[in-house]
């Protein structure tokens, strides 16, 4: 069974389509990388998976669970499903501590102790135990993105989003921010990735999906994405960003 | 100018005799205080809910605040305070508007007062904790529904902190202004601070003392407020962010 089924799903911003009838999966263990220019439409898709955007057609299902039916606690499937964003988004009046615990605290109904112990533990596997009492304005970028990727993390999630990761960090800092993810891949974690990162799709991505104007175009193995593109579309784009 | 000065007369027993004339400031300032203090809390508890209101994505609830908003700014302070006091008795059922003219006259004009001021600066700290929810990166929100929070969480523990962290300063003048504001309670008879300065004149006919006397007290009120409030700022900062270290 998939772990993220995407059936038909298309989105509207008033009069203007953002999503149209986008189809696709990602399999328990399975890692996938979403690319496609800017404005293609692949946050918005992402941000749909856990329900952040709503959808006015198809349908989404994580686990078992389908987003759009009303008896549905979108809460509670959310705390199972991590989520990195672009901005890393750590809460800046909390410690990095804080950051960590609160959800665990207060979603998951763990102890103070229990959650700290865990946040730690996630904190240390970023490598950035020294870090656990600063505050986000402390950090470097990279280092706000590992927070957050081990905030995610702390809740235990079944699978993982990114949404452009590296995007707002400093040349330097993405190689620390793609090193945490590989090593996530390789334990075995589902993930979807939306990332222009094709060196980390060629490392560990199982599938690659190309968007354009908000249709999925490709949608193959990363060995066929990378040899042979179907879609003239993405021939184009991977011409143009393996160029250099 | 022959003006007659003498500044012991806030010493001198009023005709009634049972207080002296710093008595009587001291009495309004009371009036002025509490009122003041009455109606800014009633206004952050209320102005903070509907700034709330107005940023959720829910029509009716943004709208029904911003309706309350619209009104509550756009009327003159001192008419608001008429229709509290005047006509509000007047809506109400025979019985219940009957029962409130037969209180004590002062709860009435105290409570008038407080609900006056209460709902006016509340539409002021609306817009003022709206803005600063607005302030903040969109992501923040997202951030905290993503970890499962629910909505209110989200304001509870992410949202609000933040932007209250960021409204202090325009707070702070709102404050400033409630305890200005209050003099309008005069006009419906409350004997606080301004009325009282009044009084005094009536009495004393030391214009000069009565109103640099009442004008000190003002002032020492607010410098106290403006630096309760530099503290609570200091104390609240952020590390690394907007004005922190």
């Amino acid at each position: 069974m998939s772990m993220i089924q995407i059936e038909n799903v298309s989105k509207w911003y008033g009069d203007f389509q953002v999503l149209t009838d986008c189809g696709t999966h990602v399999n328990a263990g399975e890692v996938v990388v979403v690319c496609g220019p800017s404005g293609s439409g692949k946050s918005t898709l992402i941000r749909c998976v856990n329900g952040l955007e709503a959808i006015q057609q198809g349908r989404i299902v994580v686990n078992g669970t389908a987003l759009a039916e009303p008896t549905t606690n979108l809460s509670k499937l959310r705390a199972q499903v991590g989520m990195v964003f672009q901005n890393f988004e750590l809460f800046p009046h909390m410690s990095v501590t804080d950051n960590l615990t609160i959800a665990q605290v207060k979603v998951l109904g763990r102890s103070t102790e229990e959650a700290l112990a865990r946040g730690l533990t996630m904190l240390d596997r970023v490598g950035l135990k020294a870090q656990a009492t600063k505050f986000p304005g402390a950090l470097s970028g990279g280092q706000q993105q590992r927070v957050a990727i081990a905030r995610a993390l702390a809740m235990d999630p079944i699978c993982m989003l990114f949404d452009e990761p590296t995007s707002a960090l400093d040349p330097e800092m993405v190689n620390e921010v793609l090193d945490v993810m590989v090593e996530l891949a390789t334990e075995g974690m589902t993930m979807m990735c939306v990332t222009h990162e094709m060196g980390f799709a060629r490392k560990v991505a199982d599938r690659v999906i190309f968007m354009d104007h908000g249709r999925i175009v490709e949608d193959a193995s990363k060995d066929d994405f990378f040899g042979t593109p179907r879609a003239e579309r993405a021939q184009l784009f991977l011409s143009k960003i393996l160029q250099h | 100018m022959s003006y007659n000065w003498n500044w012991d007369i806030f010493l001198s027993p009023t005709p009634s005799g049972e207080s002296t004339y710093l008595g009587w400031l001291l009495n309004g300032l009371q009036w002025t205080l509490t009122l003041s203090l009455g109606a800014w809390i009633m206004a952050l508890v209320l102005g903070i809910g509907l700034g709330v209101l107005r940023t959720v994505p829910n029509r009716l609830l943004a709208g029904s605040a911003a309706a309350y908003v619209e009104v509550f700014r756009n009327v003159p302070l001192l008419v608001q305070l008429f229709i509290w006091y005047f006509v509000l008795p007047e809506l109400l059922p025979t019985t219940l508007g009957d029962a409130l003219k037969q209180t004590d006259p002062l709860a009435q004009q105290f409570f008038a007062a407080l609900l006056c001021l209460g709902c006016f600066t509340a539409a002021r700290v609306c817009e003022q904790v709206r803005a600063g929810i607005a302030s903040l990166p969109r992501g923040q929100r997202n951030a905290g529904l993503a970890l499962g929070l629910t909505l209110p969480q989200t304001y509870r523990y992410v949202l609000l902190p933040m932007a209250l962290r960021l409204i202090l300063p325009p707070l702070t003048s709102e404050f400033l202004n409630v305890f200005k504001n209050s003099a309008v309670a005069s006009t419906i008879g409350l004997i606080e601070l301004s009325r009282q300065s009044q009084q005094l004149v009536d009495y004393t006919a030391q214009a000069y003392e009565a109103f640099i006397a009442v004008t000190v007290l003002y002032v020492l009120i607010n410098v106290l407020v403006m630096f309760g409030m530099r503290v609570l700022e200091r104390r609240t900062r952020v590390p690394g962010y907007i004005g922190g270290k």
